[in-house]
């Protein structure tokens, strides 16, 4: 998942991407290092890069007295792969909603103490409760995010097409053949397929799913990557013209200047992510990372945290404090009509997870 | 004069200790882990027992791992052929330049590595892909043929249509030979550095022409230099993920990408060990033959 402003060329996240990938053999379980020193209270923040504020930790500082260390992690997999031996000393995390079933299944995050959040009244009310952790007991929500398609207005112009207003253009029609690129996350392509077939994204039966593997094969000649979630750099360079990428990395090229690109969730509706604020099992400041929470939830710190990240929030107070631009921004918001047949993907188990994986390693090996 | 270890055991220690800790801690007890791993089940999201089954070797095994295993070796060949053919004549030019200029050539033949192999994958992105400046370059003599044939009373070409030349199997073998041909050039560079010329005086004088020469004497002699050559290409090239991910289409997938996501996205770590070992079995395979090619070599030698 990508939050990284988009750069010219290479953007930061998918660098940052590679060398966590490249790290990953050698840091199994090294603690870290250069935290708690000095003496002073400290959280540490394992976050995904550009996700907060640029005064964000400076002004919990003052309010609390407490510094924050923030980290910064690339993907899901990258934050579960470094706590899965144990935690090296992280207090707050931000995995997304199937991760926070996951990492509560194998209780490596705790519950939270809701006295100690009073801001958690700041947030919607649909986003006071979550199917991928009833009762909101390990987590709350920071923003929330949907997958669609980035294209490029002139080129699908020019073959016809308004709005590639449906997955199909992607998964399933040679129409911009070699002009596709679509994420190489297999559950995100999988499920999504799914989604197309008119099926909910979750509990995918067996028959259909060998059903999408044919489909994907039959369409692999006419995609030209599995972007490592870098689809707006593809976009932007004039490599390709439709792709399967987050809302906000889109958003974020759209403010960037051009009119050429735009942004559409398919009508059959698409995956909903939510990132959740959760502490880790093992956390050595526990009370400052309540507090910190508590923080990111306040109205004016949301409000400064979404002026610059540019992605849905669930505070409803912060985002009252939002300008219209962002308030009613299609691209950010998607209708209500769309959310009505959007899901969020629910965590079904590692051996669904692995099945995904072998579906996703026989595609490209087709 | 030579003098045996054993005259001075309490020196050899002192000097042998630091790094066989280093090498025990750092690299066999790790590995030794992953090892276990390959025998595990997966009981549960992060727990792993080892039970001593085969299954994780056995699913290794199955045709679709095999095919992928089959295309690394094909891709990582094709690699270690082009770094050879292309770094050769690199490396006996720089073996006969003279002193000064060596010095200068084996420093640019070790610039890359002063950089890191990501920002060097993106600096290749930026040359290939279709707004890159292969393309550009193309594109300027394209239109200046193109005015040129205007000029002189013919049709010209019509509009320039940019090459695709990034997201294919063609370009992850260009990443691939890019990054890997300095391990190719260096010690093929110092095997040739070490022949005696007065064979290959000895050839000319004796009448064979030059090809003739390198084929017959000098390649021969730098048999175990080309051996050590092909195998820290073949080898890096067999286990190379970042390139074929940023630079290869749908149909790059290569091993260690499979080993990757084992240990990331599929959290089935006992599955991605036993396909890391058997690359590492491979491996092995790979240095026995060198010795052998060496052994052979010293022994005609």
């Amino acid at each position: 998942m990508s939050k990284a402003k988009f750069l010219k060329g290479a953007s930061r996240r998918s660098m940052l991407q590679q060398f966590g990938a490249a790290a990953i053999g050698i840091s199994f379980s090294g603690g870290l290092a250069g935290c708690g020193g000095g003496g002073g209270r400290t959280v540490n923040f394992y976050n995904w890069d550009t996700y907060i504020g640029p005064t964000t930790l400076d002004d919990f500082r003052e309010a609390s007295g407490a510094t924050v260390n923030m980290s910064l992690f690339a993907n899901n997999d990258e934050l579960f792969a470094r706590l899965r031996a144990g935690n090296p000393g992280f207090d707050v995390i931000v995995p997304s909603n199937e991760y926070v079933t996951r990492m509560s299944q194998a209780q490596m995050i705790q519950e939270l103490d809701r006295t100690l959040i009073p801001n958690f009244a700041n947030l919607a009310p649909e986003f006071q409760d979550a199917p991928f952790d009833p009762g909101r007991l390990y987590s709350v929500p920071y923003t929330w995010l949907t997958l669609g398609i980035g294209y490029r207005k002139s080129a699908v112009r020019a073959k016809g097409v308004e709005v590639p207003d449906s997955w199909g253009y992607l998964f399933d029609n040679p129409l911009f053949t070699q002009r596709i690129a679509v994420l190489s996350e297999s559950a995100d392509l999988i499920r999504l397929a799914a989604k197309y077939k008119g099926h909910s994204v979750n509990g995918i039966p067996e028959a259909m799913l060998s059903e999408i593997e044919q489909m994907l094969i039959r369409q692999k000649p006419h995609i030209k990557a599995f972007h490592e979630d870098d689809g707006q750099d593809l976009l932007v360079s004039g490599e390709v013209d439709v792709v399967m990428e987050y809302c906000g990395d889109i958003a974020q090229v759209m403010a960037d200047g051009s009119d050429d690109f735009g942004w559409v969730v398919p009508r059959e509706g698409t995956l909903i992510n939510q990132d959740c604020l959760c502490i880790p099992v093992g956390a050595p400041n526990v009370a400052d990372a309540h507090a910190f929470i508590n923080y990111l939830l306040d109205a004016e710190a949301g409000k400064k945290i979404t002026e610059e990240i540019l992605y849905p929030t669930p505070n409803a107070a912060a985002r009252a404090l939002m300008p219209e631009s962002y308030r009613n921004n299609p691209v950010i918001f998607p209708s209500a009509e769309i959310m009505a047949v959007s899901e969020y993907g629910a965590f079904e188990g590692d051996e669904k997870s692995r099945m995904y994986e072998e579906i996703f390693t026989r595609i490209s090996a087709a | 004069m030579e003098q045996s270890w054993k005259q001075a055991k309490a020196a050899f220690a002192a000097i042998a200790v630091p790094p066989v800790a280093w090498l025990v801690l750092f690299f066999l007890i790790p590995l030794a882990v992953i090892w276990a791993y390959t025998f595990g089940e997966n009981t549960g999201p992060v727990t792993i027992d080892f039970t001593g089954t085969f299954a994780n070797y056995a699913r290794a095994l199955e045709p679709l791992y095999l095919q992928i295993f089959g295309k690394s070796l094909i891709i990582a060949g094709l690699t270690t052929v082009l770094c050879l053919i292309i770094g050769f004549p690199v490396a006996l030019a720089i073996a006969f330049a003279s002193p000064r200029m060596k010095a200068w050539l084996l420093l640019l033949i070790m610039l890359p590595f002063w950089t890191n192999l990501l920002i060097r994958t993106f600096a290749l992105i930026a040359v290939l892909r279709e707004q890159g400046y292969v393309n550009f370059a193309l594109e300027w003599l394209w239109n200046n043929a193109s005015g040129f044939m205007t000029l002189i009373g013919l049709q010209p070409f019509g509009d320039y249509e940019p090459l695709t030349l990034l997201y294919n199997n063609t370009a992850v073998v260009v990443g691939l030979v890019y990054v890997h041909l300095p391990f190719m050039v260096l010690p093929l560079y110092s095997a040739l550095d070490r022949m005696d010329r007065s064979l290959m005086e000895a050839s000319l004088d004796l009448g064979a022409g030059h090809l003739r020469t390198i084929w017959a004497v000098v390649v021969p002699l730098a048999a175990p230099g080309i051996a050590s050559g092909v195998l820290i290409t073949f080898i890096p090239a067999l286990g190379a993920y970042l390139t074929p991910d940023l630079l290869g289409g749908t149909d790059s997938q290569m091993i260690a990408n499979v080993i990757e996501r084992q240990f990331k996205r599929a959290n089935d770590w006992p599955f991605g060990a036993a396909l890391s070992f058997l690359l590492m079995y491979l491996t092995f395979i790979a240095i026995a033959a060198q010795a052998f090619v060496q052994r052979k070599a010293e022994r005609r030698g």
